[in-house]
């Protein structure tokens, strides 16, 4: 147990962590601003990868040997498109029809739940009729995966650029909340929404906004997921999703930067204790519902506090 | 309704569906009665998770975790210690989960190890309750999935209990055709009267108001926890008859999938009517075979061929059209008789 070892257990929690983080913002944006949890919200992540995979696998003819930077960035930058699109779509096509019409909160919640398993099944059908299978590798180009040392540590450039960028991210986010105009809308949104929509805000493109940005948040965390973890299907975005979720209220649903702190958290609990009790490296993927309960047991509003429970719509 | 015409009907009920369980091996091939058997679980299984997400309201997706347990409690209550020794293979079972044994051939002793699964379900939902009900409305759904994960994750890492990922198999089957059938009826009637009692009022209420419920004296904590543990129970009981009906049980056997079936059903049939859960589990089940050829490369009508996993494309855009066009499901929250009493009034009316 020395420091070596603790400094790499950070960095790597570090590293996981923000990729909780990038997902856990799109939940916490969503349900700051419709009260809703976006079930396919994980799911959407997946489909965020699918489309990098197979935007790559177009872009280089199915030949994965040698990705170049230019075309791994166009790739994602498809992708990033097009599921800010699906994000935008399960909006209009799932929620809103039924947000319209007043629906009870359960239905909105069953119709979320029939959207994930839709993409997981549709995927599932894509994956196993053009793609040759559930289990994909995903490639990426070496650079990422190059290592550098720095003493005895060995570091993935991988694992320091996704923290670096999770950060940028954030600020950029808190920059488009706070000092732009759309970003005062969204927050007057999460306020009030009937009072904003009598002052003349079209409320419906605040809200596709939103969903277009947790879901184009939600395909950078699922590339570098995908990339940290070679391997992708269509059914990894349920229990990533989930385990963002969690980490969204351990932060304190709501608060953008709650969910960032939420994720590095849940991502220093998956790292750490595995690490350091290894006879528990079998529970990892239970440690953030744990979490969740404790959470819920003592602070239900989560660590940046946020209180929704008595305000309604 | 009066009481002794109460009783006369569920008396005229029970009789002609036990009737029917003793007539219907002889109408049918053993295809159709294995459909049915499965079927009468899940009928135990969608009326219990209705009484949580119809009757009471809250958003619960954990019948994948209670129907895991059970099936894994009346497993290694109903294996023999020698039988044990053999089927742990990764580690040797612990003491207690050796030795404990009752003898399916002795009387009444399946029955008792399915309440015994009932009971253990119903106590962790209590301890799952006290967070869960803390806070309102989604973080169930949130927290019942997860739960659902971490029963999968600890029967895979515990082998000396559930050995692992490998599952247990030549569990007693005791539960034929016709005592599934009888488990199902007396869950069906159960389930009904306390829906029907004071105690399904408070439940309705909480799920119609539930401020407006605390204002009238219904303590909204304990109604909801004790019908959280009542479904709990159930699906426990269900799952023992799914261990003892299938053989063999292993934690894959118990992913969220089960779950969204069962959403499927509950929604279809209307959610919080119980006869709506009963004909939709008819109505899901039965078209799951129908669709089944879906699933098969083999399949084509025209240029239209079947690819695995096809038939869930389907039925998920099945829920999402329900949820969008007819989101009362079958009978919405209401009985099936309740809408021949609304014609029978109208006639007279006119």
């Amino acid at each position: 147990m020395n420091t070596a070892f603790i400094l790499q257990q950070i960095i790597n929690g570090f590293s996981l962590g923000s990729m909780y983080a990038l997902i856990a913002i799109g939940y916490t944006l969503v349900y700051g601003v419709l009260r809703l949890i976006n079930f396919a919200h994980g799911d959407i992540m997946m489909v965020g990868t699918f489309l990098t995979f197979i935007s790559l696998g177009i872009l280089t003819g199915w030949k994965f040997e040698h990705i170049s930077m230019a075309i791994f960035f166009t790739a994602v930058g498809i992708s990033i498109i097009l599921t800010a699109g699906v994000g935008i779509l399960t909006h209009v096509i799932a929620y809103k029809p039924l947000l319209d019409k007043g629906a009870p909160k359960i239905s909105i919640l069953i119709t979320a739940i029939g959207i994930s398993f839709f993409l997981e099944s549709l995927f599932n059908v894509i994956a196993n009729q053009y793609l040759g299978g559930t289990y994909q590798a995903f490639y990426f180009p070496k650079f990422f995966s190059h290592i550098i040392h720095i003493g005895s540590l060995t570091i993935p450039v991988l694992t320091i650029i996704t923290p670096i960028l999770t950060i940028l991210i954030l600020l950029g986010l808190l920059f488009i909340l706070y000092k732009t105009k759309i970003g005062i809308a969204i927050r007057a949104l999460a306020f009030d929404i009937y009072t904003v929509q009598l002052m003349g805000a079209n409320s419906n493109f605040i809200i596709g906004f939103v969903f277009a940005l947790g879901s184009a948040l939600a395909a950078i965390g699922g590339v570098s997921f995908a990339m940290a973890y070679p391997s992708i299907d269509p059914y990894m975005g349920m229990l990533i999703g989930l385990k963002a979720f969690a980490a969204a209220v351990v932060g304190g649903i709501g608060s953008v930067t709650g969910a960032v702190i939420g994720g590095f958290i849940l991502g220093f609990v998956e790292v750490a204790i595995p690490g350091f009790l290894p006879e528990l490296g079998g529970w990892k993927d239970a440690f953030a519902f744990i979490l969740l309960i404790f959470v819920l047991l003592f602070k239900p509003t989560g660590i940046m506090g946020i209180n929704f429970e008595r305000q309604r719509f | 309704m009066s009481a002794k015409k109460y009783f006369s009907i569920i008396a005229v009920v029970t009789a002609l569906f036990i009737g029917f369980l003793i007539f219907s091996p002889k109408w049918f091939n053993s295809y159709t009665i294995t459909v049915l058997g499965n079927i009468y679980i899940f009928i135990v299984l969608a009326v219990s998770y209705n009484l949580i997400n119809g009757v009471t309201g809250q958003f619960s997706l954990e019948p994948n975790g209670f129907v895991a347990i059970g099936a894994y409690v009346t497993a290694i209550l109903l294996l023999s210690p020698d039988v044990k020794e053999e089927l742990y293979m990764i580690s040797e079972p612990l003491p207690l989960i050796r030795d404990v044994f009752l003898n399916p051939s002795v009387a009444f002793n399946p029955f008792l190890a399915l309440i015994i699964s009932g009971i253990v379900s119903s106590l962790i939902a209590l301890t799952l309750a006290f967070p869960v009900f803390r806070v309102r409305g989604d973080y169930l759904a949130i927290v019942t999935l997860g739960f659902g994960f971490i029963i999968r994750i600890f029967l895979i890492n515990n082998p000396s209990i559930s050995n692992g990922s490998m599952g247990l198999d030549s569990i007693p089957g005791f539960a034929s055709y016709f005592w599934i059938g009888i488990v199902s009826l007396i869950t069906a009637i159960l389930v009904f009267n306390i829906v029907y009692s004071k105690f399904g009022r408070a439940m309705k209420a909480v799920r119609d108001d539930e401020d407006a419920a605390l204002a009238m004296g219904v303590h909204t904590f304990k109604t909801k926890t004790v019908a959280f543990m009542t479904s709990a129970f159930f699906e426990g009981v269900g799952g023992g008859l799914l261990a003892s009906s299938i053989g063999s049980i292993s934690p894959d056997q118990f992913t969220f999938m089960l779950t969204f079936q069962l959403l499927i059903i509950i929604v279809l049939g209307g959610l919080g009517s119980m006869s709506g859960a009963i004909l939709g589990t008819f109505l899901f089940l039965g078209s799951m075979e129908l669709l089944r050829p879906l699933d098969q490369t083999s399949w084509h009508i025209g240029f239209i061929h079947g690819i695995p996993g096809l038939r869930m494309v389907v039925f998920s855009i099945l829920l999402l059209l329900l949820m969008l066009f007819a989101r009362r499901g079958l009978f919405g929250n209401k009985e099936i008789w309740d809408y021949v009493k609304i014609k029978k009034k109208k006639r007279i009316e006119e």
